[in-house]
């Protein structure tokens, strides 16, 4: 399997020196669902944003390390990082719906690019919507304000409107932790489906829910990624001891 | 197209940054003006007879002391109304009235904020000195306590508005325990309530306080202007001059670099420097409120 | 005896609310009166003619165009000045801004601003724009000075509207890779415009009613002319009421009335629309 995005030997610091994540080496397959799951605090989200280079809004900064994507550099200062965050796209864990009718949402980023042509934008939203299998709920609402549509809708929106920006990998944060079992359920087929396209890369809000999705998963733990595998075997037989007794629900 | 976002927006950035910057720009600038216009009047009158109790320039007498008494009793008259009377309508509108009776009372106070102080002392000299000059029977009406009145007149919105604010910020829960033990609203209010909210409280004092020094037209339409020492209980019934109105009654009519002309800016610079000084007060009881922009409009 | 501790405690709860409800009814009742006296002494002045025309007779007669025109101007220069700035400002503080020394001195600097007599911006506006800059008393010394009166105000509110919109939209817009600029220019300005504008509005309020900033800087006492153009000096509601109140001998009553109520309509009418547009905003909101 060809790998999507390395990561070498990176370490993470808060803002006021403590570390979050320490010496992490890990590769990321192309189009299969990696999971990086494990207890809160343990630097899963901070990595996350590391990958489109979210962090820089934030408070944690970089001490050393390199993330490559396609065998470059991203955490390079001179990389491109509106390029990045086209090709590397974010769903939250609470759907954020951009303050406009859906139509306006989905082409928000192709429009931030300047794609003005409505036969582009219009094709994207379609193709976005139909892959986040959410199509045929809002096709004849395309103009009303994003904030009608229900909590699960929004969140698939906000997948769709990520794909409509034609992105390489997709990230989700827990980006089920407020969704009923049904919209879950939704959302986690429709990864399936994508998977063949794009690089998905997930923080699940359950042990659960990696155990279901995951072709390759990582356990991190404190800051320290303590073991990584092909997703079945992981779940069934973890090497390391750490990884089984929180699989098997014995602390977390 | 994309690098052509990068350079517009370097530029744009840089804008923004220096209008970002430019509030400090202004106080230096006023700073400075003050001074220039203003320190002359040291070299040309001494401190020593700045500091004395005849205001008559005409005659070269430049002694500010009756004008920063005026000042001082028509400041401490006003506070002494709108102390209470803003605290408590705050109380009023906060704790004791019912929420449609809030929702109408509460825009109204703030309309009395927005009325400009001219109308404010076009009815001070129509209604208000002729009423206290039959009721106090007293020689005029123009007198500090119409000024009094008048300034607590304009405080008062300041006040009610800050410390309701405050008030309405307390948390629900600070009282229902305190009627939980057993308390009557009345002593939720006093011991409870007031006391939590006292940073922002004592803000909109203070604010109130600013507000009232920096008047001009009307202390000026209804304090009589007789830059006389107002340092008797019995001042408050007589015609007195503050500052502001000093400046605003003389300057149109000194030339321009004249002794006379530099002390009124000298004058000026002091009035800046105790804004300054109240405002950093003010600031040092910090309040964080959601309606920060509200305290800065009154 | 516990029958007696309560009786006491209920009685200084009456008591204390009948006072306090005695001193909110003083304070509001007035109010009313102010406003209901000027307007009921004002209107029989009110006529097309008031409105339109000249003062005559030593303005004792006629109307009092040229000040309404005056305040008029007044204000739009305030606004050409004082809005963009202010704005900029709010966006630094609100989008850019670290919370580090620097911006706590532009703060401190603004809550300055806001304190300082309107009669030291007066003598300021005199010193700089008339005097050195030798602008001259003119529409365009008032404004300036008048603009940077308001300043505080207009960033004061528009930070605050700034910093409403919720953070989660702009860190979509940065994740789907949109520049800082975009952000502001696309989401959290549209969305904090409502605000802004009350903010703008209120403020201009204020500029419209302040007569000491204008004393030396624009206002003049008589004008046979309606200003031609920003060098010159101009008449203005606020200044002429103060003129026409004081110094005039012998001004018939109502023209007096007349001028503070087209001055409290002015100022009110703008009220009245800042607070439409707010509450219409907030029924509208997305969010």
């Amino acid at each position: 399997m060809v790998d999507k995005i390395i990561i070498e030997n990176l370490n993470l610091q808060y803002a006021d020196g403590t570390e979050s994540l320490r010496d992490i080496n890990l590769h990321i397959p192309a189009n299969a669902v990696t999971v990086l799951f494990g207890p809160a605090g343990g630097g899963k989200s901070s990595l996350l944003r590391c990958l489109n280079r979210l962090n820089d809004l934030t408070e944690v900064k970089v001490v050393s390390g390199r993330i490559l994507l396609d065998g470059v550099n991203i955490l390079d200062p001179k990389t491109d990082v509106i390029a990045l965050r086209r090709r590397v796209g974010m769903v939250f864990a609470r759907p954020v719906v951009l303050p406009m009718s859906i139509r306006q949402n989905l082409t928000y980023g192709l429009e931030l690019a300047g794609e003005k042509r409505k036969s582009r934008l219009d094709d994207a939203l379609e193709r976005g919507l139909k892959l986040a299998a959410l199509w045929d709920e809002v096709r004849d609402r395309l103009d009303d304000p994003a904030i009608a549509l229900s909590g699960g809708q929004q969140q698939r929106l906000c997948l769709a409107r990520v794909l409509a920006n034609q992105p390489e990998v997709i990230l989700l944060d827990e980006p089920t932790s407020g969704l009923d079992p049904i919209s879950t359920g939704k959302v986690e087929t429709a990864l399936q489906e994508l998977k063949k396209d794009y690089t998905i890369i997930l923080v699940p809000h359950s042990v659960q829910q990696a155990a279901r999705t995951a072709d390759y998963a990582a356990f991190f733990l404190q800051g320290e990624l303590v073991e990584a595998a092909d997703g079945k075997q992981l779940f069934t037989h973890p090497k390391q001891k750490r990884t089984e007794d929180y699989v098997e629900g014995r602390f977390g | 197209m994309h690098r052509s976002l990068n350079w517009r927006e370097t530029i744009l950035t840089a804008v923004i940054k220096t209008c970002g910057y430019s509030a400090i720009v202004f106080v230096i600038l006023i700073f400075f003006f003050l001074l220039r216009e203003g320190l002359p009047a040291l070299a040309e009158v001494k401190l020593s007879d700045l500091l004395t109790t005849r205001w008559y320039p005409i005659e070269n007498h430049f002694g500010i002391l009756p004008l920063l008494t005026g000042s001082l009793i028509v400041t401490l008259g006003a506070m002494l109304i709108a102390i209470p009377f803003g605290i408590g309508t705050a109380v009023f509108l906060s704790e004791i009235a019912p929420r449609w009776m809030r929702e109408i009372l509460k825009p109204l106070v703030e309309l009395l904020g927005g009325l400009p102080s001219v109308v404010l002392g076009f009815l001070g000299i129509l209604l208000l000195s002729p009423f206290l000059r039959v009721f106090l029977d007293l020689p005029t009406g123009l007198t500090a306590l119409a000024g009094a009145l008048l300034l607590g007149a304009i405080a008062v919105p300041t006040t009610v508005s800050i410390a309701e604010d405050a008030l309405d910020a307390v948390p629900k829960s600070y009282r229902e325990g305190a009627l939980a033990l057993g308390a009557t609203k009345w002593q939720t209010i006093w011991r409870v309530t007031l006391p939590a909210a006292r940073s922002g409280v004592l803000t909109a004092l203070m604010l109130g306080i600013g507000r009232t020094i920096g008047e001009t037209m009307a202390v000026m339409m209804v304090t009589g202007n007789a830059p006389v020492m107002a340092v008797k209980i019995t001042s408050i019934f007589s015609p007195v001059r503050t500052m502001t109105a000093t400046i605003a009654a003389e300057m149109g009519e000194v030339a321009n670099g004249s002794t006379h002309y530099h002390v009124l800016f000298f004058i000026g610079l002091v009035l800046f420097v105790i804004s300054l000084a109240v405002n950093i007060a003010a600031s040092s009881v910090v309040f964080k409120s959601k309606k920060r922009a509200e305290r800065v409009l009154s | 005896m516990k029958r007696r501790y309560s009786v006491d405690r209920f009685l200084v709860q009456r008591l204390g609310v009948s006072l306090i409800t005695l001193v909110a009814f003083l304070t509001v009742i007035p109010i009313i009166g102010v406003f209901g006296y000027i307007i009921a002494k004002g209107v029989p002045a009110l006529s097309w003619e008031f409105l339109t025309a000249m003062p005559s007779n030593g303005m004792r007669a006629g109307g009092i165009l040229p000040a309404i025109v005056g305040t008029f101007y007044l204000t739009l220069g305030t606004a050409i000045f004082s809005v963009p700035l202010g704005i900029a400002a709010a966006i630094y503080l609100a989008e850019y801004a670290k919370e580090n020394g620097l911006t706590r001195l532009i703060r401190i600097s603004i809550i300055n601003l806001a304190g300082i007599p309107s009669v030291v911006y007066g003598l300021f506006g005199l010193g700089l724009f008339v005097l050195f800059l030798k602008f001259g008393t003119s529409i365009l010394a008032a404004s300036l000075t008048l603009s940077i009166m308001t300043l505080p105000v207009i960033i004061s509110a528009a930070e605050e509207a700034l910093r409403a919109v919720p953070q989660s939209f702009r860190t979509v817009s940065i994740s789907l890779g949109g520049t800082r600029w975009q952000t502001i220019r696309k989401i959290v300005l549209p969305q904090a415009l409502p605000g802004i504008i009350t903010g703008v509005i209120l403020g201009l309020e204020r500029a419209a009613g302040e007569t000491a900033p204008i004393l030396f800087t624009g206002a003049a006492f008589f004008l046979p002319r309606l200003p031609g153009s920003p060098l010159d000096a101009t008449m203005a509601l606020p200044y002429h009421l103060f003129v026409i109140s004081t110094q005039v001998p012998e001004m018939p009553i109502q023209i007096q009335y007349g001028t503070a109520l087209v001055l409290i309509l002015f100022v009110l009418g703008m009220n009245l629309v800042a607070t439409v547009i707010r509450s219409r905003a907030r029924a509208k909101r997305q969010w």
